[in-house]
Protein backbone atom coordinates (compact mmCIF):
# COMPACT_ATOMS: atom_id res chain seq x y z
CA UNK A 1 0.00 0.00 0.00
CA UNK A 2 1.26 3.42 -0.85
CA UNK A 3 0.38 6.90 -1.97
CA UNK A 4 1.63 8.50 -5.16
CA UNK A 5 1.56 12.25 -5.77
CA UNK A 6 1.64 13.76 -9.23
CA UNK A 7 1.09 17.34 -10.30
CA UNK A 8 -0.37 18.28 -13.65
CA UNK A 9 0.81 21.35 -15.54
CA UNK A 10 -1.91 23.51 -14.03
CA UNK A 11 -0.71 22.58 -10.55
CA UNK A 12 -3.53 20.16 -9.63
CA UNK A 13 -2.18 17.50 -7.28
CA UNK A 14 -3.45 13.96 -7.91
CA UNK A 15 -2.96 11.52 -5.05
CA UNK A 16 -3.33 7.82 -5.89
CA UNK A 17 -4.27 5.46 -3.06
CA UNK A 18 -2.88 2.01 -3.79
CA UNK A 19 -4.33 -0.75 -1.58
CA UNK A 20 -6.10 0.66 1.43
CA UNK A 21 -6.65 3.86 3.35
CA UNK A 22 -6.95 2.84 6.98
CA UNK A 23 -5.97 3.67 10.53
CA UNK A 24 -2.39 2.43 10.01
CA UNK A 25 -1.49 4.65 7.04
CA UNK A 26 -3.86 7.63 7.15
CA UNK A 27 -1.28 9.90 8.82
CA UNK A 28 1.04 9.27 5.91
CA UNK A 29 -1.61 10.47 3.42
CA UNK A 30 -2.48 13.42 5.63
CA UNK A 31 1.14 14.53 5.88
CA UNK A 32 1.76 14.24 2.13
CA UNK A 33 -1.30 16.35 1.30
CA UNK A 34 -0.58 18.92 4.02
CA UNK A 35 3.02 19.24 2.77
CA UNK A 36 1.73 19.95 -0.74
CA UNK A 37 -0.78 22.45 0.68
CA UNK A 38 2.02 24.14 2.61
CA UNK A 39 4.06 24.29 -0.60
CA UNK A 40 1.26 26.25 -2.28
CA UNK A 41 -0.93 23.63 -3.98
CA UNK A 42 -4.66 24.37 -3.67
CA UNK A 43 -6.38 21.89 -6.00
CA UNK A 44 -6.37 18.22 -5.08
CA UNK A 45 -7.84 15.03 -6.52
CA UNK A 46 -7.67 11.80 -4.56
CA UNK A 47 -7.80 8.85 -6.94
CA UNK A 48 -9.26 5.63 -5.51
CA UNK A 49 -9.09 3.61 -8.73
CA UNK A 50 -6.62 1.16 -7.14
CA UNK A 51 -8.12 1.16 -3.64
CA UNK A 52 -9.48 -2.00 -2.07
CA UNK A 53 -10.97 -0.64 1.13
CA UNK A 54 -11.27 2.46 3.31
CA UNK A 55 -12.13 2.32 7.01
CA UNK A 56 -13.76 5.00 9.14
CA UNK A 57 -10.36 6.48 10.05
CA UNK A 58 -9.65 6.83 6.35
CA UNK A 59 -12.99 8.58 5.87
CA UNK A 60 -12.16 10.80 8.84
CA UNK A 61 -8.83 11.89 7.40
CA UNK A 62 -10.54 12.86 4.12
CA UNK A 63 -13.05 14.99 6.04
CA UNK A 64 -10.26 16.69 7.94
CA UNK A 65 -8.11 17.31 4.83
CA UNK A 66 -11.07 18.68 2.90
CA UNK A 67 -11.71 21.18 5.70
CA UNK A 68 -8.05 22.27 5.86
CA UNK A 69 -7.85 22.69 2.09
CA UNK A 70 -11.07 24.74 1.98
CA UNK A 71 -9.73 26.97 4.77
CA UNK A 72 -6.85 27.84 2.43
CA UNK A 73 -9.26 28.62 -0.41
CA UNK A 74 -8.62 25.30 -2.14
CA UNK A 75 -10.68 22.30 -3.17
CA UNK A 76 -10.41 18.54 -2.68
CA UNK A 77 -12.19 16.15 -5.05
CA UNK A 78 -12.55 12.41 -4.97
CA UNK A 79 -12.51 10.10 -7.99
CA UNK A 80 -12.44 6.47 -9.06
CA UNK A 81 -14.54 4.99 -6.23
CA UNK A 82 -15.80 1.50 -6.99
CA UNK A 83 -19.42 0.61 -6.27
CA UNK A 84 -18.72 -0.56 -2.70
CA UNK A 85 -16.71 2.53 -1.78
CA UNK A 86 -19.31 4.80 -3.37
CA UNK A 87 -21.95 3.07 -1.22
CA UNK A 88 -19.82 3.66 1.88
CA UNK A 89 -19.78 7.42 1.14
CA UNK A 90 -23.53 7.42 0.55
CA UNK A 91 -24.34 5.46 3.75
CA UNK A 92 -22.27 7.84 5.87
CA UNK A 93 -23.70 10.84 3.95
CA UNK A 94 -20.16 11.92 3.16
CA UNK A 95 -21.16 12.04 -0.50
CA UNK A 96 -22.87 15.33 0.46
CA UNK A 97 -19.58 16.76 1.72
CA UNK A 98 -17.36 15.92 -1.25
CA UNK A 99 -17.39 16.49 -4.95
CA UNK A 100 -17.10 12.96 -6.36
CA UNK A 101 -16.47 12.05 -10.00
CA UNK A 102 -16.21 8.68 -11.73
CA UNK A 103 -12.68 9.17 -13.06
CA UNK A 104 -9.69 11.34 -12.13
CA UNK A 105 -9.83 12.82 -15.65
CA UNK A 106 -13.36 14.12 -14.98
CA UNK A 107 -12.25 15.61 -11.67
CA UNK A 108 -9.32 17.35 -13.38
CA UNK A 109 -11.52 18.66 -16.17
CA UNK A 110 -13.94 20.14 -13.62
CA UNK A 111 -11.26 22.36 -12.02
CA UNK B 1 7.87 -4.48 9.77
CA UNK B 2 8.79 -7.69 11.59
CA UNK B 3 5.53 -9.05 12.85
CA UNK B 4 4.70 -10.91 16.04
CA UNK B 5 1.36 -11.86 14.48
CA UNK B 6 0.79 -15.62 14.52
CA UNK B 7 -2.39 -16.93 12.99
CA UNK B 8 -3.62 -20.18 14.49
CA UNK B 9 -5.68 -22.21 11.99
CA UNK B 10 -7.78 -25.21 12.94
CA UNK B 11 -10.07 -27.33 10.82
CA UNK B 12 -13.43 -27.77 12.51
CA UNK B 13 -14.41 -31.21 13.75
CA UNK B 14 -17.27 -31.17 11.24
CA UNK B 15 -14.73 -31.43 8.44
CA UNK B 16 -15.52 -29.78 5.13
CA UNK B 17 -13.23 -27.36 3.35
CA UNK B 18 -15.16 -24.26 4.38
CA UNK B 19 -15.28 -25.17 8.09
CA UNK B 20 -12.36 -23.76 10.03
CA UNK B 21 -11.44 -21.61 12.98
CA UNK B 22 -8.81 -18.91 13.14
CA UNK B 23 -7.38 -17.18 16.16
CA UNK B 24 -5.00 -14.28 16.31
CA UNK B 25 -3.68 -12.05 19.09
CA UNK B 26 -3.03 -8.50 17.87
CA UNK B 27 -0.75 -6.18 19.89
CA UNK B 28 -2.36 -2.88 20.87
CA UNK B 29 -0.62 -0.89 18.16
CA UNK B 30 -2.60 0.48 15.20
CA UNK B 31 0.25 -0.40 12.82
CA UNK B 32 -0.78 -4.05 13.17
CA UNK B 33 -4.35 -3.52 11.97
CA UNK B 34 -3.56 -3.76 8.23
CA UNK B 35 -1.29 -6.83 8.51
CA UNK B 36 -3.79 -8.58 10.83
CA UNK B 37 -6.62 -7.95 8.36
CA UNK B 38 -4.56 -9.39 5.49
CA UNK B 39 -3.55 -12.51 7.46
CA UNK B 40 -7.21 -13.33 8.10
CA UNK B 41 -8.60 -12.24 4.72
CA UNK B 42 -6.07 -14.45 2.87
CA UNK B 43 -7.79 -17.48 4.41
CA UNK B 44 -10.97 -16.54 2.54
CA UNK B 45 -9.45 -16.51 -0.94
CA UNK B 46 -12.08 -19.04 -1.94
CA UNK B 47 -15.12 -20.50 -0.29
CA UNK B 48 -17.89 -19.16 1.84
CA UNK B 49 -17.69 -15.41 0.98
CA UNK B 50 -17.61 -13.90 -2.51
CA UNK B 51 -14.29 -12.27 -3.56
CA UNK B 52 -16.02 -8.88 -3.57
CA UNK B 53 -17.26 -9.29 0.01
CA UNK B 54 -13.83 -10.49 1.13
CA UNK B 55 -12.16 -7.50 -0.54
CA UNK B 56 -14.49 -4.93 0.94
CA UNK B 57 -16.92 -6.06 3.66
CA UNK B 58 -14.71 -8.56 5.49
CA UNK B 59 -11.55 -6.43 5.31
CA UNK B 60 -13.22 -3.16 6.33
CA UNK B 61 -15.21 -4.78 9.15
CA UNK B 62 -12.11 -6.49 10.54
CA UNK B 63 -10.12 -3.24 10.37
CA UNK B 64 -12.88 -1.31 12.16
CA UNK B 65 -13.37 -3.86 14.91
CA UNK B 66 -9.66 -4.38 15.60
CA UNK B 67 -8.86 -0.64 15.52
CA UNK B 68 -11.75 0.14 17.89
CA UNK B 69 -10.55 -2.56 20.30
CA UNK B 70 -6.98 -1.23 20.26
CA UNK B 71 -7.91 2.44 20.62
CA UNK B 72 -11.04 2.51 22.79
CA UNK B 73 -10.81 -0.89 24.52
CA UNK B 74 -7.11 -1.27 25.28
CA UNK B 75 -6.25 2.47 25.04
CA UNK B 76 -3.11 1.53 23.04
CA UNK B 77 -1.69 -0.23 26.12
CA UNK B 78 1.24 -2.33 24.83
CA UNK B 79 0.74 -4.84 27.65
CA UNK B 80 -2.71 -5.75 26.31
CA UNK B 81 -3.68 -7.68 23.18
CA UNK B 82 -6.83 -7.81 21.09
CA UNK B 83 -8.09 -11.35 20.61
CA UNK B 84 -9.61 -12.17 17.24
CA UNK B 85 -11.42 -15.47 16.74
CA UNK B 86 -13.06 -16.38 13.45
CA UNK B 87 -15.43 -19.28 12.94
CA UNK B 88 -16.04 -20.05 9.28
CA UNK B 89 -18.78 -22.45 8.28
CA UNK B 90 -20.82 -23.19 5.18
CA UNK B 91 -23.65 -20.86 6.24
CA UNK B 92 -21.80 -17.94 7.77
CA UNK B 93 -18.62 -16.45 9.16
CA UNK B 94 -18.60 -15.28 12.78
CA UNK B 95 -15.85 -12.91 13.90
CA UNK B 96 -15.29 -12.27 17.61
CA UNK B 97 -13.04 -9.36 18.56
CA UNK B 98 -12.33 -8.99 22.27
CA UNK B 99 -10.33 -6.37 24.13
CA UNK B 100 -9.18 -6.09 27.74
CA UNK B 101 -11.13 -2.90 28.41
CA UNK B 102 -14.12 -2.15 30.59
CA UNK B 103 -16.54 -2.19 27.66
CA UNK B 104 -18.93 0.48 26.43
CA UNK B 105 -22.60 0.99 25.70
CA UNK B 106 -23.06 0.77 21.92
CA UNK B 107 -26.53 2.33 22.21
CA UNK B 108 -24.92 5.53 23.53
CA UNK B 109 -22.88 6.11 20.35
CA UNK B 110 -24.45 9.02 18.40
CA UNK B 111 -25.39 8.80 14.71
CA UNK B 112 -22.43 10.17 12.73
CA UNK B 113 -24.76 11.32 9.93
CA UNK B 114 -26.38 14.03 12.09
CA UNK B 115 -25.70 17.52 10.68
CA UNK B 116 -23.60 18.56 13.68
CA UNK B 117 -21.46 15.43 13.46
CA UNK B 118 -21.01 15.00 9.73
CA UNK B 119 -17.82 17.05 9.54
CA UNK B 120 -16.18 15.39 12.54
CA UNK B 121 -13.09 13.31 11.89
CA UNK B 122 -14.02 10.40 14.16
CA UNK B 123 -17.09 8.56 15.44
CA UNK B 124 -18.04 6.59 12.30
CA UNK B 125 -16.52 3.19 13.16
CA UNK B 126 -19.50 1.46 14.70
CA UNK B 127 -21.89 2.87 12.09
CA UNK B 128 -19.66 1.63 9.25
CA UNK B 129 -19.36 -1.78 10.93
CA UNK B 130 -23.11 -2.15 11.22
CA UNK B 131 -23.61 -1.34 7.55
CA UNK B 132 -20.99 -3.83 6.32
CA UNK B 133 -22.00 -7.05 8.03
CA UNK B 134 -25.28 -8.94 8.42
CA UNK B 135 -25.38 -8.90 12.21
CA UNK B 136 -23.54 -7.20 15.07
CA UNK B 137 -23.76 -8.36 18.69
CA UNK B 138 -21.94 -7.43 21.88
CA UNK B 139 -21.35 -9.35 25.08
CA UNK B 140 -22.96 -7.95 28.23
CA UNK B 141 -19.76 -6.22 29.34
CA UNK B 142 -19.37 -4.50 25.98
CA UNK B 143 -15.72 -5.50 25.46
CA UNK B 144 -16.38 -8.20 22.87
CA UNK B 145 -18.09 -7.74 19.52
CA UNK B 146 -19.39 -10.54 17.31
CA UNK B 147 -19.79 -9.82 13.60
CA UNK B 148 -21.70 -12.19 11.34
CA UNK B 149 -21.33 -12.33 7.58
CA UNK B 150 -23.73 -14.75 5.95
CA UNK B 151 -22.39 -16.95 3.13
CA UNK B 152 -22.41 -15.45 -0.35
Amino acid sequence: MSFSLTKDKRGVVVVGVDGQLIVGNRQDLKQKVLDALEAGARKFVIDFTKTGYIDSSGLGVLVSLSKKIREQGGDLRLAGLNEDLQTLFELTKLDTLFSITKTPAEALAAF
Amino acid sequence: MTTPLRLDVRRSARGGESDFELSLDVPSDLDYVGPAVELIAERFSRGVLSPRRVRFNLRTALAEAIANAIAYGNHHDPRQVVQVRVEAGRQAVHIHVTDAGAGFDPAAVPDPRLPGRLEREDGRGLFVLRSLVDHVAFNAAGNSICLTLRAG
